[in-house]
């Protein structure tokens, strides 16, 4: 992310976490219905939304449900009627609301939703890292990783833009580190005056339960019609690129902040490049640093968003480098290649011709710290193995005992 | 709220369907029955939300609909949270001017038994909790009909479902059915009522009060089943009539905490007439009807004193 | 149809297009109403779980000189035999027939 001096829209500098910058984007949406289900690191976003219609800040309603489970369900009711419609969940909470995620996608629902990733249980951990993420990857949500406060708060108002959009219809999640950023003060700049905010998201028709125009929806489809119907969300999903593409660019015109679906860091003239996704980010550019004052041509990369897969965008940045080191923050169980990103990326450059030299790493798992040299090691791990690298499959960073030659 | 405020008879029923014929629900499902009546008296003003259940995958299979009012399904176990978030949002918008604040929906949930005594237990008990303005409908087949006749927590004792067969050593469902409307009630909320297709009035004045009434309420219909409880379909309405009469069906109501048996049984039947038309209790013993009886026996003391007379008079044949 | 032209999220829009669906060839049994002995009680219509049985605003005058103003009436198109109306009615003046295709 860029920021440019000047923007369109006058703006004022807070101090916030990204699970409170996630409340005042939603705040600034002019959200209707709001439904969640208390979990750390989320708790945080709800409670700060309850304090704002406590205050009268938003005018919105806040369905204390029993469960995720319900919380999801109660904002796909609420927005088959026309609300515009927020949820948050961290680890257990999205495990919860798995079946009903993919029916939400498939009714075709602009839903927005917030998740502080979070570790999965067993054995039971409430500290980052993106299993719980990488496991809703195949649900037809629009997701977005940020990787600042900042670009929760923007993120959330893209999001709203995208799904909304007529040509998507499909729902958003915005994810962000849990602990790491969730909890952790950034400063940020935000509208200060939120009619701005609401500009740029003007209220859609669409298709809802209307007593006045009485439709069906979520009947039973045979054999016969359920391929096409699932094949309009497919198209709906590769649509989607474009118009977070033109959500980017009235973000920047409007926010001045440039967001790009892979952000890069001197990736220019970069022979090896480090892709990886959330709030280490900020990390991977230190060692960066580090390793060129070390006279490695080493830049950075970082996957801001997740679905639709931005291939090309990959590809364009990845061309002139020799090796693509991929660090991955879940692990995909018996599969080729651990890392879900790494293995995403080993597909998507295939298709686009670039078969660069690749090695997947797995680090930062239930919270475990990934500090500037874990980084500069790793590189140097990758540049020892070589072609070999990928043959072992992925590389479980720091794990005591694994060995990896 | 529909246009009706009263219903003494038959005659004060609209005439107008705002349910299509032409859906799959088997022949004599009294399923339908139910589905119109409640139509009838909730009007065109009304969405519902459906429960995954036979009636859903009957009812709206694409590119057809019976339904002539906005309808939604969205899984087995979260009509009651479903419906929760459109009656908020209603509320919401019609306060922020998105809507027209003037125009009252009726919000309807309806459900099976599967869908509302086990798995949705739970997104009902928040609903009920919360405090929505809902309507929840339970139609009671006693199984979970639309997976093929498996047994849930309102299968009653010895009944036969293809998970709780009679045998040697299993005498079909070994434990009674669970009282749902009373764990309902137990919530507090403003209006719960039993019903049943036979005494379609009865059923009616109910609706009309569960709608009328600020908060949740719950109206828990017993709806036989010609496919799983294994009878002839002209006799739907029969089998609903004889579980009445019999007492293994009571219908009562609680509004605002006052207990009222609305349809009073000055003589009992035997139960045995109940069971015996049914082929799910065909290989019952004597000792098993008894049994059965017995339960009946007990409940009818315990309706009685709930009610401060005998609404329900002794056995007679 | 292809995918384009379809509603998203495979909403159906014409509200109670079943209709179109025909299940009165579901029928083995077809009720048939005596209009002589029909008393006009509503009890069929009621119970229908097809809601099949339509009121018609069509005068009938009986053999005997009796005059109602409406007439019940089965919908074969859709009706499904399912014979709770004759079970039901309380002057038996709805018979099962043998259904003949
Ligand atoms: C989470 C989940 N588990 C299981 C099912 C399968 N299922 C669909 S309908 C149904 C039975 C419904 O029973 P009930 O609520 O009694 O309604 P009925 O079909 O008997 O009218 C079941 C088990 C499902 N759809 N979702
Ligand atoms: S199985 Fe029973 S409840 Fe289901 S449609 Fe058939 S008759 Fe109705
Ligand atoms: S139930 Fe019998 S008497 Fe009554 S309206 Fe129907 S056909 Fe006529
Ligand atoms: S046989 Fe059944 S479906 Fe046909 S009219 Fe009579 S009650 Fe209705
Ligand atoms: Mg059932």
């Amino acid at each position: 992310m860029e920021t440019k001096l000047e923007s369109r829209v006058r703006q004022t500098r807070v101090i916030l976490n990204s699970n409170y910058a996630a409340a005042y984007a939603v705040r600034d949406a002019d959200v209707d219905v709001i439904s969640a289900y208390p979990i750390t690191p989320q708790t945080g976003v709800v409670e700060k939304l309850s304090e704002m219609i406590a205050e009268g800040e938003l005018d919105a309603e806040m369905i204390h449900v029993e469960s995720e489970h319900s919380a999801l369900s109660a904002i796909i009711g609420a927005s088959a009627v026309g609300a515009r419609v927020f949820t948050a969940t961290s680890s257990q909470g999205l495990e919860y609301m798995h079946e009903v995620l993919h029916i939400a996608s498939g009714m075709r629902l602009p839903l927005v939703m917030a998740i502080a990733t979070r570790a999965l249980s067993a054995p039971i951990s409430i500290w980052n890292d993106y299993s719980d993420l990488m496991n809703v990857r195949d649900t037809s949500w629009i997701t977005f990783i940020a990787s600042t406060a900042q670009e929760v708060y923007d993120s959330i108002i893209e999001a709203y833009m995208v799904s909304e959009d007529p040509r998507i219809l499909l729902p958003s999640i915005v994810a962000y580190d849990g602990f790491w950023m969730s909890h952790t003060y950034e400063p940020l700049y935000i509208p200060e005056d939120r009619k701005t905010v609401l500009e740029m998201l003007p209220r859609r028709p669409r298709y809802t339960l209307d007593p006045d125009n009485p439709i069906t929806m979520g009947s039973i489809v045979n054999p016969d019609w359920y391929y096409e119907i699932k094949y309009q969300q497919v198209e709906a999903m590769k649509e989607a690129y474009r118009v977070i593409r033109e959500a980017d660019a009235k973000i920047e015109e409007n926010l001045g902040r440039v967001y790009k679906p892979v952000e890069s860091y001197l990736a220019e003239d970069s022979e090896i490049l480090v892709l990886t996704y959330g709030g280490i980010y900020g990390t991977l550019q230190t060692a960066v640093d580090l390793l060129r004052s070390e006279g490695l041509k080493v830049g950075a990369l970082r996957l801001r968003l997740w679905r639709p897969f931005p291939a090309r965008d990959l590809k364009t940045l990845v061309e002139d480098a020799k090796t693509l080191i991929v660090v991955d923050r879940a692990i995909s169980y018996g599969a080729s290649i651990e890392g879900p990103v790494a293995l995403e990326t080993i597909a998507a450059l295939y298709r686009e011709g670039l078969y660069p030299t690749i090695a997947s790493f797995i680090a930062g798992i239930g919270g475990r710290p990934v500090s500037e040299d874990d980084f500069r090691d790793m590189v140097k791990k990758a540049l020892e193995l070589g072609e070999r690298a990928l043959k072992i499959g992925s590389i479980h960073w720091g794990v005591r005992g694994a060995e990896y030659e | 709220m529909s246009s009706i405020y009263r219903i003494r008879g038959v005659r004060d029923l609209p005439r107008e369907e705002l349910f299509a014929p032409g859906h799959g629900l088997c022949a004599g499902c009294t399923a339908g029955t139910v589905i119109r009546h409640l139509l009838k008296i909730s009007g065109r003003n009304t969405i519902v939300v459906n429960a995954t259940n036979c009636v859903e995958v009957s009812t709206t299979m694409y590119p057809y609909t019976s339904w002539r009012v906005p309808w939604i399904h969205v899984a087995f176990e979260n009509a009651a949270a479903v419906a929760s978030g459109i009656e908020t949002a209603l509320r919401v918008m019609a306060r922020k001017g998105l809507i027209d604040p003037n125009k009252r929906i009726n919000i309807v949930v309806l459900a099976g038994d599967g869908g509302t005594y086990d798995i949705g237990l739970q997104a009902l008990s928040g609903m009920l909790e919360r405090g929505h303005r809902v309507m929840y409908v339970l139609y009671d087949n006693e199984a979970y009909m639309n997976t093929g006749i498996q047994r849930s927590g309102s299968t009653p004792l010895h009944a036969w479902t293809t998970t709780t067969p009679v045998g040697k050593v299993l005498r079909g469902k070994m434990q009674p059915k669970k009282p749902i409307a009373e764990i309902v009630a137990a919530h507090r909320i403003p209006y719960v009522a039993t019903a049943n297709i036979a005494y379609p009035i009865d059923m009616d004045q109910k609706f009309l009060k569960g709608l009328q009434v600020e908060g949740p309420s719950f109206i828990h219909v017993l709806q036989p089943c010609p496919t799983g409880w294994r009878f002839d379909p002209r006799y739907g309405i029969e089998v609903g009539r004889l579980a009445v009469e019999t007492a293994m069906w009571i219908n009562w109501e609680i509004t605002m905490g006052d207990f009222k048996v609305t349809v009073r049984v000055p003589k009992r039947k035997h139960v045995k007439h109940y069971l015996r038309i049914q082929g799910r209790f065909r290989d019952l013993s004597e000792e098993e009807i008894e049994e059965i009886q017995e339960l009946i026996n007990k409940e009818v003391e315990r309706i009685n004193r709930m009610a401060g007379e005998e609404v329900i008079g002794p056995l007679a044949e | 149809m292809s995918w384009r032209e379809l509603p998203i999220g495979g909403i159906i829009l014409e509200a109670g297009n079943s209709v179109k669906r025909k299940t009165g060839d579901w029928r083995v049994l077809r009720p048939v109403i005596d209009q002589e002995r029909c008393v006009r009680c509503y009890i069929c219509w009621m119970y229908c779980p097809d809601g099949v049985i339509e009121i018609r605003d069509t005068p009938y005058r009986t053999k005997a000189g009796r005059i109602w103003n409406i007439t019940f009436e089965i919908d074969y198109d859709y009706c499904k035999g399912c014979g709770i109306c004759a079970q039901e009615c309380p002057v038996k003046a709805i018979e099962l027939v043998e259904e003949v295709k």
